[in-house]
């Protein structure tokens, strides 16, 4: 099966009720030309298995990463990526597009 | 997110109605306004904005940047006919996340053995359409040729704010279709909302290809605003 948001909110809300530390990744803003529209959700639980996407695979590995510190400590975070070699990250869209991307845990 | 709004979330989506989540970026605290709500939110006018364009987005308000996630019903997609090109729209729209009901009265062509994992209604759409929400998130399309069954279909969803509306046939077909329809009291605005005929011209020939030009009209109308040259 597919994934639309509407599934990846779903599998956020199981995951949970089964115990499991999840967080959901939501694209707030984007700038230039962007691989997935703003609302377009990631989720992720605890042992790093993910539904959706935030790009087209540019990034997601690292927002893996920072959802483990959210679902450790529970602070939601900002994230931002832009082109490979103007961000602090060692991740990039390839596009030329920004993105931004807010990280919450499931409470 | 906590988890009593998610679950609020999930159940107006599988109820097929709209709700938006509301969360302050700055202090991380959210709400979750449903479409009955909005008229008593302080928000309101921004609201009713955001889900006329089905579209989440950032607002800006009194200093506070807000999150609105938008949050619309999956688009449904009734199909009249339980023909050989609906056999293979069936399966591409499950594969592009529509959600598909098949309603044709005959009871040869409307069974399950022909539309595995598929609604299908073995009644006239008289019977079965004035208990379904025709709303603007859902798409009707005719395809059986026969007035006694998309005729009825074509008036329930012109009295309706379906997004598309299609009817199979011919140019010629689809005058007298046009002719039947004035007669019974529609104008011709009301006309000029059904595609006909159906689809996108792809130079379909099989059914299958035909389905795909179905799809992809409907796609193209949902999308309309997205489309680099209208």
């Amino acid at each position: 099966m597919l994934s639309t948001d509407a599934d990846i909110l779903k599998t956020a809300e199981a995951w949970r009720r089964a115990g499991k530390g999840v967080a959901i990744a939501t694209v707030v803003e984007t700038w230039g030309s962007a691989p997935r529209p703003v609302g377009s959700h990631l989720v992720i639980d605890q042992d790093t298995n993910f539904l959706g996407s935030v790009s087209g695979g540019c990034v997601e590995g690292a927002v893996i990463t920072e959802a483990s510190e959210v679902i450790a400590d529970g602070k939601p975070r900002m994230l931002e990526f832009g082109v490979a070699d103007e961000t602090a990250w060692q991740v990039g869209l390839s596009c030329g597009g920004r993105i931004r991307i807010y990280v919450e845990r499931v409470d | 997110m906590r988890l009593d709004l998610l679950s609020g979330l999930n159940a107006e989506q599988a109820a097929r109605r709209p709700a938006i989540l509301i969360t302050d970026l700055a202090s991380g605290e959210q709400r979750l306004v449903r479409a009955k709500d909005i008229r008593n939110d302080p928000l309101e006018d921004e609201l009713q904005e955001y889900l006329r364009l089905g579209k989440s987005g950032l607002l800006e308000k009194e200093g506070h940047q807000f999150f609105l996630t938008v949050q619309v019903p999956p688009v449904k997609v009734v199909i009249v006919g339980a023909v050989h090109i609906s056999q293979a729209l069936a399966p591409l729209m499950r594969g592009v996340d529509l959600d598909a009901i098949i309603i044709d009265p005959r009871t040869a062509f409307a069974t399950p053995e022909r539309f595995p994992d598929v609604t299908v209604l073995a009644e006239w759409p008289d019977a079965v359409l004035p208990g379904m929400s025709l709303d603007r998130y859902t798409a009707m399309v005719a395809l059986t040729h026969d007035p006694k069954i998309d005729d009825p279909a074509l008036s329930a969803a012109l009295r309706s704010s379906c997004f598309y509306i299609g009817a199979l046939g011919s140019r010629k077909t689809h005058e007298r279709r046009t002719q039947r329809l004035m007669a019974a009291g529609f104008t011709d605005a009301d006309i000029a909302r059904i595609h006909a005929p159906i689809g996108l011209d792809i130079g379909a020939v099989s059914p299958a290809e035909i389905a795909v030009s179905i799809l992809a009209e409907i796609i193209a109308t949902l999308r309309r605003d997205r489309r680099r040259a209208a």
